[in-house]
């Protein structure tokens, strides 16, 4: 694997493996050392051009349990807030000598065009591009889907028959697209709802069905339900008329959540908005997966990055003929 | 290119015995061992290994897996790896006799790599080594204490352990 930019064109093959190797990071991460020496001598650099702290941290404490160093670059404070362009940050970057580039960036595309253009010779790590996709989000919620229903019995299954449910702001998540693409691609069948002014244009063309009732989706009972973040931030125009009325019928509030079967599961990408798109009651319940997403997060971000960094380099493919002793 | 078989079935399951009645013996009775496997041959081979020792000693030995792939040093030099299972017996290693075994040595940058692991995970008292087969070239100082047959072959040769569980058959083979 030499990128990992999104889910679309991931592959079974590939998702499978890198929620495999996943499962190996979790069991290492169990351990009193956490720390493995794999990817010593490597650099991770942390692109941010756009606020996030959960998934900074986590990248940057996957990237550290790996042994790998990490330079973290914000865009606030630094000199693209005095107009240094994405190519002029990106060579930087290449001549400080970082082999993988993790990227947020508020237009979609901007990682893709950083991993096509030539610019660096680094892998690079979608971690949130506009309203395009968030592909290690996807997968940690995959892997948390798998790893509730399947335990310790997890390696190598896909989600072939599971329903999830995802609610909320479509429009807007990249979250929500990472997901639709990478739990179909694992057999899962998805339904979305959202209220219609936030249903994306081109939705007929996903294979997703779309609802806009939360009580008429709950009603068929789906093994997971996936509460979106309202995001404010993004919204600059009225897409629903009030805060309250959007909590009362599109919110996970505590009578929705107690009608729920006993093993569907709830999940948030984070941060919540309490009291908005899901209450208290349903956050802090035994069916919350909420707490399990973050640790799993830092497990499939060492897989992805493993996956990324650990091979021989396209440069040194013929090192790869000196067969491995046996 | 010429392959000839160097152990068959029975010759592979009388190594073994040996090699689970030298661990007895060296260890002074089953008490206090762990045996880890590395994978994938290594796994099956500790599992028949384990199953002996716990025939011929009356009490059970825990068995597991220890994956040695984050801690290689050849990492960058290969294509990407796929890691397999780590499974520490629930016993734990601390204060044990740990028992590695491994399909085939070689160089002995595997068992450098799951030295490292172990101090991961935890502090055994003594740390032992079982193989197949010790096929020579070491590039280490690490020697083997239990063998079930020493192979010299030249460096360029292919030695192949193939088991029931994991290949369908049974034997070793060298390839030149």
């Amino acid at each position: 694997m030499r990128h990992l930019l999104d889910t679309r064109t991931l592959s079974r093959e590939d998702a499978l493996r890198i929620l495999d190797v996943a499962e190996d990071m979790a069991d290492t991460q169990r351990r009193e050392v956490k720390k493995l020496p794999t990817l010593r001598g490597k650099t991770v650099v942390n692109l941010f051009f756009e606020d996030s702290t959960r998934t900074r941290i986590s990248f940057e404490a996957a990237a550290k349990r790996l042994s790998a160093d990490v330079i973290n670059f914000s865009a606030k404070g630094s000199s693209v807030s005095k107009g240094e362009s994405l190519q002029d940050t990106a060579q930087t970057l290449q001549a400080m000598g970082a082999d993988a580039v993790v990227i947020r960036h508020g237009a979609s595309g901007a990682p893709r065009t950083l991993a096509t253009s030539g610019w660096i010779s680094a892998g690079v790590v979608n971690a949130g591009d506009g309203t395009h996709e968030h592909p290690t989000q996807a997968l940690l919620d995959a892997f948390t889907i798998r790893k509730r229903r399947f335990g310790a019995d997890s390696r190598g299954r896909d989600l072939a028959g599971i329903r999830v449910t995802i609610v909320g702001d479509v429009l807007h998540s990249r979250v929500a697209r990472s997901n639709v693409w990478l739990l179909t691609t694992l057999g899962a069948h998805v339904t979305l709802v959202s209220p219609p002014t936030l249903v994306p244009q081109d939705v007929s063309r996903w294979p997703v069905e779309v609802l806009y009732g939360l009580d008429e989706a709950l009603a068929r009972e789906p093994d997971a339900v996936m509460m979106l973040r309202i995001q404010l931030e993004r919204m600059n125009a009225a897409y629903f008329p009030t805060e309250r009325e959007y909590s009362r019928i599109w919110g996970l509030d505590a009578r929705r959540a107690s009608a729920l079967p006993a093993d569907t599961m709830v999940l948030h990408p984070g941060p919540m908005n309490r009291g908005l798109e899901i209450s208290a009651e349903a956050a802090d319940s035994a069916r919350s997966t909420v707490l399990e997403q973050v640790a799993n997060g830092v497990s499939v971000r060492m897989a992805a990055l493993y996956l990324l960094l650990a091979g021989a380099g396209p440069d040194d493919r013929n090192a790869a003929d000196e067969e491995s002793p046996r | 290119m010429s392959t000839r078989t160097v152990l068959y079935e029975a010759d592979i399951a009388r190594a073994l015995t040996r090699i689970s009645h030298e661990i007895l013996e060296s260890n002074k009775g089953p008490e206090g061992l762990v045996l880890l496997g590395i994978p994938t041959r290594g796994t099956t081979l500790a599992q028949r290994i384990g199953a002996l020792v716990g025939d011929f000693g009356g009490i059970a030995v825990p068995v597991g897996a220890l994956d040695v792939t984050m801690y290689r040093d050849d990492l960058h030099r290969n294509p990407t790896r796929t890691p397999q299972p780590t499974d520490i017996p629930s016993v734990g290693i601390d204060g044990r006799t740990v028992v590695l075994v491994d399909d085939v040595l070689f160089s002995g940058r595997s068992i450098r790599a799951a030295l490292d692991a172990l101090q991961d995970i935890g502090r055994p008292v003594a740390v032992r080594l079982a193989t197949l087969v010790d096929r020579g070239h070491r590039q280490l100082p690490i020697r083997p204490d239990f063998v079930g047959k020493n192979l010299p072959s030249a460096r360029e040769e292919r030695v192949n352990v193939r088991l029931r569980e994991v290949d369908g058959v049974e034997e070793v083979t060298i390839e030149s």
